[in-house]
């Protein structure tokens, strides 16, 4: 189980799709900083298909800096920072993408 | 307080004040030693090693990186180490390197260390985690 961390914007850089293509089943994807507008739903950039299993969250902070609250997919998940940490802890790995 | 407190090293790698890296990695490393986890080593490399410029002059409505990283690394007994190759062809300089290369000053920031790769790689090691803060 491996925690996917994404800091670009799907509009600008590759890497979040560069990220679905290595992702694997049952690990997580974050997305922090500027990537959390993979997250977008207005954007049409759905993070879909994604392999099964896999959890989205995007990183609290980041999402109001970017007045995105309420413009989220729904299948994402919004966590803190103290979550942010409890989930490196719980995968066996961290992977970023930048 | 996490109920099994592990080891985590930090891998910083974008440039204060251009990427959001060095804040994002603070605000990271913050909450995992107040969550009782340890923090093996805070490794800054590439342009992440401009946090250690004792030069830099933020503006006072701005918010100071290198003085909160100085505060956490001071509370917390931090190892931040700055990439010694990153950062001398960067202009971050300590005493010792200034005479080596006949320099007429140094620059680095107290709290801060020059160190090669190789602490990189003990880091990656000696931690139960490794978190990398992109540019």
């Amino acid at each position: 189980m491996i925690l996917h961390t994404v800091n670009k914007s799907p509009l600008t850089s590759s890497c979040l799709n560069n990220c679905l293509r290595a992702i694997g089943d049952n690990d997580g994807l974050l997305l922090i900083e500027d990537g959390v507008y993979g997250a977008d739903k207005h954007q049409g950039l759905k993070l879909k298909p994604l392999p099964s299993g896999i959890t989205v969250y995007a990183l609290k902070a980041d999402v109001e800096a970017r007045g995105l609250m309420g413009r989220l997919s729904e299948d994402v998940r919004v966590i803190d920072d103290q979550e942010f940490v409890d989930l490196v802890v719980s995968h066996n790995a961290s992977q970023s993408w930048y | 307080m996490s109920p099994t407190p592990i080891s985590f090293s930090i891998l910083v790698y974008g440039a204060p004040y251009s990427s959001q890296s060095v804040s994002t990695a603070y605000r990271f490393t913050k909450t995992a030693i107040e969550k009782g986890h340890r923090i093996h080593r805070v490794f800054f490399y590439g342009d992440a090693v401009q946090i250690g410029s004792r030069l830099v002059a933020v503006p006072q409505d701005e918010v100071d990186l290198q003085l909160k990283w100085q505060q956490l690394g001071e509370q917390y007994q931090l190892d931040m180490v700055i990439c010694i190759a990153a950062a001398l062809k960067r202009g971050i300089i300590n005493s010792d390197e200034a005479k080596r290369f006949e320099k007429d000053a140094s620059n680095l920031a107290e709290g801060f260390t020059l160190s090669g790769l190789g602490q990189m790689i003990d880091a990656t090691q000696s931690s139960d985690r490794i978190v990398t803060f992109g540019y």
